[in-house]
């Protein structure tokens, strides 16, 4: 210990004049970091006050005149959207739709991915290199190529079993599952390559079984790929408007991008609707965000820092 | 209560990658056997067999009478501590230990009592809520032990698990790891590359080299009687002293002394071994006395080395630390004939 200690002054000047030369840059980081948020802002608080803003006044003046005039804003707009109800196209139905398509096909990724990297990383049958190379190979085919194939294949399946998938709900989750689990798997197979293998076989000597060395090792250290990934998944599904408009058109629901789609082509002037629309369809994914946030930004640091 | 045996055992990747070849020991109940070897001589593999983490390729391993060779890992009741400890990050210093009994589905109250008295056996009865990165090398390794002891296992393995501690911990933690396995009363099998650590905390040692078992037995026995070179060079600092030599009627004659050996042999000629300690300043017979031109002087206060050449051939000498010696001195030095080795040129099996 006591040779310690005489090195440990000079440590420390040495850090101190280290950050005191970073400082100057560092406002510099700070002032680009207000100035892209703002950017980034702006837009979003456009959309917030004209949602806010009676319907006439579109037409009249710009959103920023709220800024002086705060006495314009008003929830008229949201109250009329939601008085609605539940009527089918509507928004509370839309939004209700989205939901039911997104949280399942995000659960669904997520648990299956953890499963299938979980079996890939830790497990010990062959082939599983094999495995891994076909799903990074899957990562890259592109949505468009297997919409036709996919319906196809929705009828042959309700040819087979009487239930079509093609136009309900869980079709559309079917599909978002399919295809999110490739990078889903990806991603969790990366994380889990980190965790170090004595681990699991320190659990395998103190007699964990597989699924308990999955649920008590594996998925607690992987919590935070999981949350990132189910970010991402949530947020992919919830802004889909292709794999909807197709498997879901003749559907009597739709989701909420299809809700806002169609505001657009009939009736076009109807900013008041798309504008509080788009603010439902945001809030949702953003509640999202903020409550696995702290998750999120320690998994895409993940293996980037290791 | 549980012996181990490992008979006939291999461990083969593919058809020409054998790491562990007829691997044949017995390790008696209660004992503290010591696995060593260098790096690669497939000792962590053997024990690695018998912890269930490696399949067997040949041979069978048991456990008292029982066959394990076929069982999972997780029902073979044993426990074994990793060179990286491996606790699991996300969970407290209680709830390390307390997994593997929660795996037995021990009831609550137990697991308590016995999470307790093993942290406070160990001096962690303050850690428990800590997480594991709140601790010190030290105390990690003392969790790691910890997750072992409360299960009560019928076999303790223990991989390299003072390979990450600073020296004077890894000496201190060596005495404790032996009065461990005096109270616990279970088999202990210990793998390890330093020989020092076999010496001092094995009841016998195993020594390996290249998967091949090359001596089993009790330090003692290993550091006077090795069964061939490798044995002898890889126990004891400094390393025994090789020199070619040859045989006629009873002497050995190496390139600068000879020596009578004690009993015939059956070779002309071969390699002649001599522990450092055995070279000393005193003569006791003038015969085998041999003069060394010193190229090293190590001192360590009650001890020293000297390393140099006598004839054509590099010697180290263990001589009174009295002596004033330097490099480039040349020194007369005797020859202790009572622990003389001599091995084969062929085999490089021990003659004597």
């Amino acid at each position: 210990m006591s040779a310690v200690s005489p090195a440990t002054k000079p440590v420390t000047l040495e850090r101190r004049s280290l950050l005191s030369a970073i400082r100057p840059s560092r406002a510099i980081l700070n002032i680009v970091l207000v100035v892209s948020a703002v950017f980034w802002l702006v837009p979003t608080i456009g959309l917030a006050i004209i949602s806010l803003r009676p319907e006439s006044l579109f037409q009249q003046s710009g959103w920023w005149t709220a800024l002086t005039a705060p006495s314009q804003l008003t929830l008229s707009n949201y109250q009329t959207l939601f008085a609605q109800g539940l009527v089918a196209r509507g928004v509370l139905d839309s939004l209700l739709t989205s939901l039911e398509i997104t949280v399942p096909a995000t659960l669904l990724v997520t648990i299956i991915s953890s499963l299938t990297a979980y079996s890939l990383v830790f497990g010990r049958w062959p082939g599983r290199s094999v495995v891994f190379l076909v799903i990074v190979g899957l990562l890259v085919v592109p949505i468009q190529v297997a919409l036709i194939p996919v319906v196809q294949e929705y009828r042959v399946f309700g040819d087979l079993s009487g239930f079509n998938p093609f136009g309900t709900i869980p079709g559309v989750v079917i599909f978002h599952v399919a295809f999110g689990l490739p990078f889903g798997i990806f991603l969790m197979y990366n994380f889990y390559s980190g965790i170090p293998k004595e681990m699991l076989e320190a659990g395998r000597i103190d007699g964990a079984g597989e699924w308990q060395l999955f649920r008590r090792v594996a998925l607690p250290l992987g919590l935070p790929a999981a949350a990132s990934l189910m970010i991402f998944q949530f947020i992919w599904v919830w802004n889909d408007l292709l794999v909807a408009l197709i498997f879901l058109g003749n559907n009597k629901h739709a989701t909420l991008t299809i809700f806002l789609f169609e505001q657009t082509r009939t009736l076009a002037a109807n900013y008041w609707i798309i504008s509080t629309g788009a603010m439902i369809s945001i809030f949702i994914p953003l509640i999202v965000f903020f409550s696995f946030q702290r998750y999120f930004v320690r998994g895409v640091l993940a293996g980037a820092v290791k | 209560m549980a012996s181990v045996t490992f008979d006939h055992v291999v461990k083969r990747y593919t058809s020409d990658l054998t790491v562990v070849k007829d691997f044949n020991v017995e390790v008696a109940d209660k004992e503290f056997m010591v696995l060593v070897g260098p790096s690669g001589c497939g000792k962590s593999t053997a024990l690695r067999m018998l912890a269930g983490l490696e399949s067997i390729s040949e041979g069978q391993i048991r456990i008292g009478d029982r066959v394990i060779n076929n069982i999972a890992a997780k029902d073979r009741d044993i426990a074994m501590v990793f060179q990286s400890y491996a606790l699991y990050p996300h969970m407290s210093v209680y709830d390390n230990m307390a997994f593997p009994l929660q795996m037995q589905h021990m009831k609550k109250a137990e697991i308590d009592k016995r999470v307790k008295s093993a942290s406070s056996s160990l001096g962690l009865g303050n850690f428990l809520d800590r997480k594991p990165r709140a601790l010190s090398g030290g105390q990690r390794q003392r969790v790691a032990l910890g997750r072992a002891i409360v299960r009560n296992p019928q076999v303790f393995l223990l991989d390299e698990p003072l390979s990450n501690l600073d020296a004077k911990l890894r000496a201190q933690t060596r005495i404790e790891l032996q009065k461990l396995h005096r109270d616990l009363g279970t088999t202990f099998i210990y793998v390890t590359h330093d020989q020092v650590e076999a010496m001092t905390m094995g009841d016998r040692i195993a020594i390996m080299n290249a998967g091949i078992l090359q001596q089993v037995g009790t330090p003692g026995d290993i550091y006077d009687h090795p069964a061939n070179i490798f044995v002898a060079g890889f126990v004891g600092t400094p390393t025994m002293n090789f020199v070619a030599a040859t045989v006629q009627d009873g002497v050995a004659t190496a390139s600068g002394f000879h020596v009578k050996l004690p009993k015939a042999l059956p070779a002309a000629k071969g390699t002649l071994g001599f522990r450092p300690e055995a070279v000393t300043d005193r003569i006791p017979d003038p015969d085998s006395a041999m003069e060394m031109k010193v190229d090293v002087v190590e001192r360590l206060g009650s001890d020293q080395f000297l390393y140099g050449k006598v004839g054509g051939d590099s010697v180290t000498a263990r001589v009174d630390p009295r002596i004033k010696v330097e490099p480039g001195d040349s020194i007369k030095l005797g020859l202790d004939t009572r622990t003389l080795h001599f091995f084969d040129s062929e085999t490089e099996l021990s003659l004597l």
